[in-house]
Order: structure tokens, then sequence, then C-alpha cells
């Protein structure tokens, strides 16, 4: 075991992969000569040359609907959006086009594509800079959507969605880049997609997060314990394929939930989540349960008023003591 | 030209415009649901564009793809199923008209958002160019298209990658209801190409002969690596743009003059004049599409409805 940064995790899971199959290959903004505007294929291009590391023009529809085709005639794409706000340019190549083919086209065809995204606010943005929306792209079925909170999971999960011959939308928090944590490195491990993992055990309220919303969590829970208060925190980790059994068995021993993402409320993960949770397990319910959330404003440029409207350990505090 | 080719030509356009005659009405008795967007007075290009390609050379194109369908040689009968949303259809009654797909015989099939199959056909050449084969994408695509911006993206890259694509625009002079004049700042499509580095090439597309010419030509010197080419095919639609259409943005006098110049009697007068077939020869052809498409109409009909399990179906390869 090695402890890597998530950046350095996905690297890894690209590099390996790259040299494990001739038909993976990258394309995105900057990311041959530049080395990736967050430097995650920094070497790339030396290393594997200008055949597999192809810049593109600024040309999000054309990344999207290009990285598809060439799916669809026997290649592996892996595909980067410089960030998930331009991603919301290629939308109709995402979700009208890589995710409706194979069922659209009676499965005549497959669309083993990956389209890398980092996202995720707090960075002093601006408002056209700093979405999170994932649920947007987690709404249709046929795409899968997976955004992981460690390293490990990172690398795991990457590896999956490569070699998955589904279209399969990763998305990357870029303030967790630089979280380190353990990753085996040497074993050829994968994650599955689409498989909630328990992070933290605890019997007092189940927290129902992911990505972000885990490590403020997991900050969260390790303030609530030195008052004698014990989460659970689940991590989705897929937004779709959606496996809520963790979440649901949590509760039926919790009685109690928060759920904690970076987007925002309306329409959110956190309405999904609750309305699983109360349609399948409303016996077991005991108290409201909370959402943790992004405020609903575009987000500011000035610090102080954007933390206002982000997620952050004092609010999950507050949201689980509002319900204990 | 051989005289076989040329009659296979006659009858896979004849082919076309029956089968798009009987889709009229069949969707008029309400058994054909959804859009449909008929192919004729522009059958030429689909027939004489794909005649040129090589085995391994792939085709898109847009929504108004029976055409296509039937120029690639998918069957009859399973084409005429997917119209109705018979298990037996081509996309398994999931796609309907305006998704026809033939994945075995390289035809990627049709794409109902305007442009968004651009990109699409950008990436099946990379992927042929990655695979260091010398086949090319036909990729076709209205005058409508040439307005969004997926066009302009996906010809930009596919200059910039100098990808193994033929980018064939057919215009039908509207945009649904709307001229060229009223939609594009440059009337001709051609003068759109230029800034992605192709020269392009207007081509009467009316005539089958021109059209499989151009191609072949535009298709060699994608091989010889001259990258990818552009042709604008001149054409015109006699029916309106789907079934419902008023036609309120045009004449009669307007199609008059256009079916004048009808792709099929073009072909047809050729090989009478030429003395390549005889009006007896012609009409055997004509009666045995006839019969062909009744045939299918006949499958279709008698094919089942999918199954209720095909609806979670596909929705993943892996489930």
């Amino acid at each position: 075991m090695a402890r890597i940064t998530m950046r350095q995790a996905i690297t890894d899971a690209l590099r390996e992969e790259m040299h494990r199959d001739e038909t993976v290959f990258i394309m995105g903004e900057e990311i041959g000569v530049w080395g990736g505007t967050y430097a995650v294929t920094r070497g790339f291009y030396d290393e594997f040359g200008d055949k597999r590391v192809r810049d593109t023009p600024i040309s999000e529809m054309a990344i999207g609907g290009a990285a598809a085709g060439a799916a669809m005639n026997g290649l592996r794409p892996v595909a980067e959006f410089m960030t998930i706000n331009f991603a919301l340019l290629a939308l109709d190549a995402i979700v009208n086009h890589a995710a409706k083919l194979h069922y659209m086209f009676g499965a005549q065809m497959k669309v083993p594509v990956v389209y890398r995204a980092p996202g995720g606010s707090g960075r002093q943005l601006g408002a056209t800079h700093s979405h999170t929306p994932d649920v947007i792209f987690a709404h249709f079925p046929s795409l899968k959507v997976v955004s992981p909170g460690t390293p490990y999971d990172a690398k795991g999960l990457l590896k999956s969605a490569i070699r998955s011959d589904d279209p399969v939308l990763f998305i990357e928090h870029a303030t967790l880049y630089q979280v380190r944590d353990e990753v085996p490195d040497d074993e050829d491990y994968t994650v599955p997609i689409g498989v909630s993992d328990v992070k933290r055990e605890g019997s007092d309220v189940t927290i129902v997060t992911y990505a972000q919303g885990l490590q403020v969590s997991l900050e969260a829970a390790e303030r609530l314990s030195k008052e004698g208060i014990e989460v659970e925190v689940v991590d989705l980790r897929t937004l779709r394929p959606l496996d809520m059994g963790p979440a649901i068995e949590s509760f039926k021993k919790t009685f109690k939930a928060v759920v904690v993402e970076e987007g925002h409320r309306s329409y959110g993960v956190g309405a999904e989540v609750v309305a699983r949770l109360q349609e399948e397990a409303f016996d077991f319910l005991d108290a409201p349960i909370k959402r943790v959330a992004q405020l609903e404003v575009p987000l500011p440029y000035s610090r102080e008023l954007e933390q206002m409207a982000l997620i952050n350990p004092d609010r999950v505090i507050e949201a689980v003591k509002e319900i204990l | 030209m051989d005289k076989e080719m040329l009659l296979d030509w006659y009858r896979q356009m004849v082919l076309i415009r029956r089968f798009e005659q009987r889709s009229s009405e069949l969707y008029q008795q309400g058994k054909i649901g959804g859009f449909l967007h008929l192919y004729i007075g522009q059958e030429a290009i689909a027939v004489g564009a794909i005649a040129a390609r090589q085995e391994g050379d792939h085709v898109i194109t847009a929504y108004r793809d029976h055409g296509h369908a039937l120029a690639v040689g998918s069957d009859v009968r399973r084409l005429m199923a997917e119209l109705m949303g018979k298990a037996t259809g081509v996309s398994k009654g999931k796609g309907g008209s305006m998704h026809l797909a033939d994945v075995e015989r390289r035809y990627w099939g049709g794409y109902a958002v305007v442009g968004g199959h651009l990109p699409l056909a950008a990436g099946i050449a990379l992927a042929e160019q990655y695979k260091e084969t010398d086949n090319a994408v036909l990729c076709f695509f209205g005058d409508g298209a040439t307005n969004i911006g997926y066009f302009h993206e996906s010809l930009n890259l596919s200059g910039v990658w100098k990808l193994p694509v033929l980018w064939i625009c057919e215009n039908n002079q509207y945009g649904m209801g709307t001229t060229i004049e009223r939609a594009s700042a440059v009337p001709r499509m051609v003068d759109k190409a230029c800034a992605y580095g192709m020269e392009g090439k207007q081509v009467d597309g009316m005539n089958v002969i021109d059209v499989y010419e151009a191609t072949q030509e535009a298709l060699q010197k994608i091989r010889s690596g001259e990258g990818p080419q552009f042709l604008e095919m001149l054409t015109y639609r006699y029916e309106g743009h789907s079934m419902g259409d008023p036609l309120r943005y045009r004449t009669k006098d307007e199609v008059e003059k256009w079916r004048e110049d009808d792709p099929i009697g073009i072909l047809e007068r050729h090989l009478l004049e030429e003395g390549l077939a005889t009006k007896d020869e012609l009409e055997e052809i004509d009666n045995a599409v006839e019969q062909l498409v009744e045939e299918a109409v006949t499958f279709a009909e008698e094919s089942p409805l999918p199954e209720p399990e095909a609806l979670f179906e596909d929705i993943y390869v892996e489930a």
C-alpha cells in the first residue's frame, strides 16, 4: 500500500489501462502538450505519443460526439472535459447520443466511452465555473455516473469505467485531487460501478453522501464522535445505477438520516435518497430526514459569500443534532 | 458506365420511392406512428454515393434515413417492420422511422437531432485512422445542419486531424419550412467548407451518375491522404418536411419545376436513349420492386409487437 493523492490515483489508472489495452486513448483540451489543466495527464504525451494522447480544439460538442463515435467503432476513448461546467455544452452528445444508441438501435451498437470531468465548487471561480450538475446527468437511464470520494475508489472505479462497455461519466471533484489515502500499488484492483460503500460505522445517525460530501461528512463524524455521537457514513460512489442497499440497511439500524451533497438542494441527490428511504423503509422513520446541500443561489465570487452557500462540517453537525 | 450497375441503381431508386409512397399511405392509415420524413426526390444521392463506397466504408445520416438504409442493402421487410414498431424491426421496434440502423452493413443509422451525428461520424473516422485502415465515412446531412455548432466543430476537427470523412450535404433548399436565404449567411453550402481547409464541390444531386462520380473522386482523395472532403448535392424533396407539413412556404410551380428533373426520370431517359434498357425491362424492375415492397408490408403487418420484457432490455450492455 502507498499513500497517494487522488490525482495520482487517477493518473495511475489511466496509465495502467493505456498500457493494458491498445484501444484506450485519451482526448481533450490541453491534455497533451500542456499535461492537463489539473496535471492529471502530465507526461502522457511523451510517453504515449500524439496518436493516443489527442489535444482537441475548444469544441465540447465535438469532443463529446467524436469520443462516442470512436467508441461505436471499436475504440475505448477517455475524453476529458476541462471542467464539468463545459460538459454542459456537450449535454446533447452525452445524454442524447452516447447514452441512447445502444437501446435505441436495438443493441446493434455499444458505446464504451468514458467522459472525465473535474467539477466542484469552493474555488472562487464564479457562477459559471462552479457547478455541481451531477444530477442532471444522473437523471437519464442508460448513462452511468460515477463520482468517487477517495483515492482508492477513484482508481478502482476509473478502471471499471474504462473496461465497461457502457458510456460512463466520471466526475472528479477538483478539491479532492490533493486528498491522500492508501491505494494498493501492485495490485490490479477494480471497484465495481453501482455499488455503495459504508465508509464509517456508527449507530446513531446515517449520513448518505458521495464525492466531496464524503470528506465533509467524515470530518463531521470525527467531531461528533468526540461528543459521543456515532454516525454511519454511506458513500454512494455511483449516482446511476444507484445502489441504495447499504443506505437502507444502515437506516434500518439508526432510524435517522442526513443526506449530504455539494449540489443544490432542489431536485438533488438528497431528494432522490429521501424518497427511496421513505418508499422502502417507511416503518423505520423516526425523524425527518435532513438534507445538507448547496444554497439556492448562483455561486458568487467573493470568498465569504461563496462559503456561506456551500456545505461544511458545521452544517452537517447541526443537521445531525437536529434529529438526534 | 456498366449496364448492370445502372440498372441496379434504377432498381434501388424505384425501391426507395415505392417504399416511401407505401410508408406515406401506412402513416395515413395510422399504422406508422411518430414522425415520418420522406426521401422522395432525393433518391439519386443515397444510391449514387453509397454505390461508390468500398466494403469497409461507413454510412451515417440524419432522420430522413429510409433511402440510405435501402441503398446499403438492408432487408426491406425489417425496415418496414421498424416503421411499424414491430419486434422484427432493424432496431427491434425501439428506434422507428428516424432511427434505422444496420451496423452489420456499416450503416450507423439515422439521427434525429440536427447535426448530432456529425461528431459521431468524425469519431467513427478517427477509429479507422487509429486502426490504420483505408476506410472512410460517408456522412450525410441536410442544408439546415450547416447552421448548427455541431457542423462547425466537427468539420474543424476533421480538418485538424485529417480524418477520413466525406461530408455530404444534401441541399434540398429548405430546413423544414425555412429557405436557405432566410437561414444561412451564405447561399452556397460548399462555401462553408473552405473555412475548414476543404475545397468542396457542388454536384447535381438529381443525377445519380454525377453523384456516383463525384463521390468516387472524393473518396479517392481521402484514401490518398488529402484529408476530409465536402460535397454539396443540389436536390429537392417533393413531399413536405414530414407528414402533416402544410407546405405554406413554397409554390406548386416550384415543385413542378423540380419534378421535371426527377432523378428516376433522368436515369430512365439515359438508359433508354443509350439503348441500355428497354421499356419492358424497366417495367419488369418496377413490378419486382412493387412485389418486394408489398411483401415487406405483409411481413411487417404480420410481425409481432415487442414483448413487454423488451422495455427494460438493452438499457446497459452490462446490467
